[in-house]
C-alpha cells in the first residue's frame, strides 16, 4: 500500500459546552487513513465513532487539534468550502440509506451529479451507470418506496459512487438489513474499494461485516482503543 | 444554478401536488379577487359616465330663477324668450347646437289608448344638444318648425305604450285638445341614472308648443352644447355676462337665471365609483396578503416536514445558498403559478360579473401586472424566511432528524 494519506486526525478533541461542564465526545483522537484503505471503525454506542466520522466527513470540524484532508486543513474551511469538499470529495452511505422520497431511483443517484453543474443528459449516463454497477438498472424509474431495503441501499452507493469520490463514508450500511443483504452490500463496497481504488471509511458494531475491512479501528470513550486495536 | 434550482422546485411541486395546490390556492383567491374587483370598480365608474354623457355631451342649461337649492325655488323670475336663444347663438363662440326648452304634462291619446306623459317644445338643436339618435322617421323640417305645424316625434316608452306593435309613422295621436302627427321615433337611452324614463317624452316644435299648449312666448330653459368639452368652462361665464347683460343685472346684484353644465356631476359620480374602486381593490389586497402568510405557512410545514432532505442535500455538497435559492424558487414558482391562474379566474369572473350587470367591459391591463408582479413579490417576501431556515440547518442533525 502506498504511503498517501488521505485523512488524518491530529489530536482531534470535540466536545460541547466549557469548563467543567465541558461534554467530551472525542478526546484527542490521532489517525491516519492512506488512500485505498478500506477501514472499518468499530466501537460501542457513545465511543465517539459517529462523532469521529462526522469529522471525516467534513459535516463537523473538531474543537481542539487538526483534521487533514488531502492535506487541507478542515477546521479553517468555511461552511460552505466543507460543502465543496463533500460535493468533489466524498461520497455518503447512511444506516437509513436517505433517500429522497417519491423520487425515482434515477434521479436519486443524479442529486450529487445535479450541484456539480453536470449538464442533464450526461448526469442522466452517469446516473444510469452507477445504477448498472450495482445491478439496479431495471428499476431505475422506482422511488424508493416501492424498493426492497437491499435495493434501497444499493441506490445509495450508487449516488455515494456515481461523483467517482476519493473517500466513501459508510455509517452502518448494513444496520438495517438482514445477513444475505448484508453481505451482498459489503461485497459491493469492496469492490469499489478494489477496483476504483476509493477509500472506503465504515463505521459498523457488526464483527462479520467489519471483517470485509482491511483495518478495523476500535474506539472506547472518545478515544482509539489500542489496546485492542493490538489485539487484533 | 438558477435553472437547477427551477428544476428542482418543479419536480417539488409536481411531487406534492396536493400540497402545492392548497398553498397556491390563497394567491389564486387573492389575484383573482383584486383583478374581478378592479374590473367591477372600472366598469361601474364607465357605466355611470356613459350614462352621464347620454344626458347630452357637453351641455349646458340656462334656467331662469336663482341657483337654489331646496324646496320653494324662484319661480317670479322673468322667463326667456327666442331673442335670448339668437342673440346666443349670435355672440357665442364654439356652439354645437342651442335649443329652447318648454316642457309640459300632457295627456297622449290613440285609439282607445291614453298615456300620460311629457311634452317638449324645441327645435331640430334639441337633437344635437342631447344627443339623440332617430330610430325612425325624421327630424322637423324648416317649414314645420316656422310655421308650428302640429307634428311630433315621440320617445320609445310612448310608442310602446300607444301602438305596441303598430308603426306610428305617419299616423295621428292627440295630445290634449288637438291631434298630431308623428314623424319619427327616437332611439331608446333606457332609465337615466337618477333613475327617470329618459325615453318617456314627445317632442314638438317650440312654436307649436306656445301657441297650442303653453298659450305664450315664452321659453322655459335653453339648452347649449360645445364643439369641444373643454371649451365649457369658457363658455358658460360668456354666457353669464351675456345673460346679466340682456337681463339687466347690475353688478354684485343677484343673477335671475343660472347656468349649469353636467361636469359636476360626473366628477362627482366618477369620483365616487372611483372610491369604490379603491376600496375594493384595498380589500382583495388584503387577502391576496392573507395568501402570502399562507404560502410563508405552508413553506414552513415544509422545511419542517423535509428537514431530513434538505440534511441529504446539505451533506451530498449543496451549498447554503443553492438550498436558499430552492426553496425561494419554490415559494416563486408556487406563487407566480397562483397569480397565472389567478389572473385568469379574475378576469373571468369579471367578465362574467359585468354580463350579469349588463356593465360595459373595461379591461385594465395595468392592474393584472400589478397583480401579478404582486403575487411573485409575496412569494419571494414570504419565501424567505422558510429558506432562510432550510438553508441554515445543521447537515448532521437534519440527518437524524425523524
Amino acid at each position: 500500500m502506498t504511503s498517501e494519506p488521505v485523512v488524518e486526525l491530529k489530536g482531534a478533541k470535540k466536545y460541547y459546552g466549557q469548563g467543567n461542564a465541558a461534554a467530551y465526545a472525542l478526546q484527542g483522537v490521532d489517525l491516519t487513513i492512506q488512500k485505498g484503505e478500506f477501514v472499518a471503525i468499530m466501537g460501542p454506542s457513545g465511543s465517539g465513532k459517529s462523532t469521529a466520522m462526522n469529522i471525516i466527513g467534513c459535516l463537523d470540524v473538531p474543537t481542539e487539534g487538526e483534521y487533514l484532508f488531502e492535506g487541507i486543513n478542515v477546521g479553517g474551511l468555511s461552511r460552505d468550502q466543507r460543502a465543496l469538499l463533500r460535493r468533489h470529495y466524498i461520497g455518503f452511505i447512511f444506516q437509513g440509506f436517505n433517500l429522497l422520497g417519491k423520487t425515482s431511483a434515477l434521479e436519486n443517484v443524479e442529486l450529487p451529479l445535479l450541484y456539480r453543474g453536470i449538464p442533464a443528459g450526461e448526469r442522466r449516463d452517469m446516473a444510469m451507470e452507477a445504477l448498472k454497477s450495482v445491478g439496479l438498472e431495471d428499476v431505475a424509474h422506482h422511488t424508493p418506496g416501492e424498493l426492497s431495503g437491499g435495493q434501497q441501499q444499493r441506490v445509495a452507493i450508487a449516488r455515494a459512487i456515481v461523483t467517482n469520490p476519493l473517500v466513501l463514508l459508510a455509517d452502518e450500511p448494513t444496520g438495517n438489513l438482514d445477513t444475505h443483504k448484508s453481505i451482498e452490500v459489503m461485497e459491493l463496497l469492496l469492490s469499489f474499494n478494489r477496483d476504483k481504488g476509493i477509500t472506503i471509511i465504515m463505521v459498523t458494531h457488526e464483527n462479520d461485516m467489519a471483517q470485509f475491512a482491511s483495518r478495523i479501528i476500535h474506539f472506547r470513550d472518545g478515544c482509539i482503543d489500542t489496546a485492542q486495536n493490538e489485539h487484533q | 444554478m438558477i435553472w437547477n434550482a427551477f428544476i428542482l422546485a418543479l419536480r417539488e411541486i409536481r411531487r406534492s401536488a396536493m400540497r402545492s395546490f392548497l398553498t397556491t390556492l390563497g394567491i389564486v383567491i387573492g389575484v383573482a379577487s383584486v383583478i374581478s374587483m378592479v374590473m367591477l370598480g372600472d366598469a361601474t365608474t364607465a357605466y355611470v359616465t356613459q350614462s352621464i354623457s347620454k344626458l347630452g355631451s357637453n351641455m349646458i342649461i340656462i334656467r331662469p330663477g336663482q341657483d337654489r337649492h331646496g324646496p320653494g325655488g324662484d319661480t317670479v323670475a322673468k322667463r326667456f324668450i327666442h331673442d335670448d336663444l339668437t342673440a346666443i347663438s349670435r355672440e357665442i363662440q364654439g356652439l354645437k347646437g342651442v335649443a329652447p326648452v318648454s316642457s309640459k304634462g300632457i295627456q297622449a291619446v290613440y285609439g282607445n289608448k291614453n298615456y300620460s306623459t311629457s311634452v317638449d317644445g324645441s327645435d331640430n338643436d334639441y337633437f344635437t344638444v342631447k344627443d339623440w339618435q332617430f330610430e325612425e322617421g325624421r327630424s322637423f323640417t324648416d317649414a314645420e318648425l316656422k310655421g308650428g305645424k302640429a307634428v311630433c316625434i315621440i320617445g320609445e316608452t310612448v310608442r310602446k305604450e300607444l301602438f305596441g306593435a303598430q308603426t306610428p309613422i305617419d299616423t295621428s295621436i292627440r295630445l290634449g285638445n288637438f291631434s298630431c302627427q308623428v314623424i319619427g321615433i327616437l332611439h331608446p337611452k333606457g332609465a337615466s341614472m337618477f333613475g327617470m324614463d329618459q325615453d318617456d317624452l314627445i317632442v314638438v316644435p317650440i312654436r307649436m308648443f306656445q301657441r297650442r299648449i303653453s298659450g305664450n312666448q315664452e321659453i322655459s330653459a335653453i339648452l347649449v352644447s360645445a364643439h369641444n368639452p373643454s371649451s365649457i368652462e369658457n363658455m358658460k361665464s360668456a354666457i353669464i355676462s351675456l345673460m346679466q347683460e340682456r337681463r339687466h343685472i347690475r353688478t354684485g346684484d343677484e343673477d335671475d337665471f343660472n347656468v349649469r353644465d353636467l361636469r359636476e356631476v360626473i366628477q362627482t359620480l366618477s369620483s365616487t365609483t372611483k372610491m369604490l374602486t379603491l376600496l375594493l381593490g384595498a380589500v382583495a389586497t388584503i387577502s391576496l396578503l392573507v395568501g402570502g402568510i399562507g404560502i410563508m405557512n405552508i413553506m414552513l410545514v415544509s422545511v419542517t416536514e423535509r428537514t431530513r432532505e434538505i440534511g441529504i442535500r446539505l451533506a451530498i455538497g449543496a451549498l447554503e445558498r443553492e438550498v436558499l435559492l430552492q426553496f425561494l424558487v419554490e415559494a416563486v414558482v408556487l406563487s407566480s403559478l397562483g397569480g397565472v391562474i389567478g389572473v385568469i379566474l379574475g378576469i373571468a369572473a369579471g367578465i362574467g360579473v359585468n354580463i350579469a350587470f349588463e356593465l360595459p367591459f373595461v379591461f385594465n391591463t395595468s392592474i393584472v401586472i400589478i397583480a401579478f408582479l404582486f403575487s411573485t413579490m409575496v412569494g419571494i417576501l414570504f419565501g424567505y424566511f422558510p429558506a432562510r431556515k432550510a438553508a441554515q440547518l445543521n447537515p448532521i442533525d437534519a440527518l437524524r432528524h425523524e
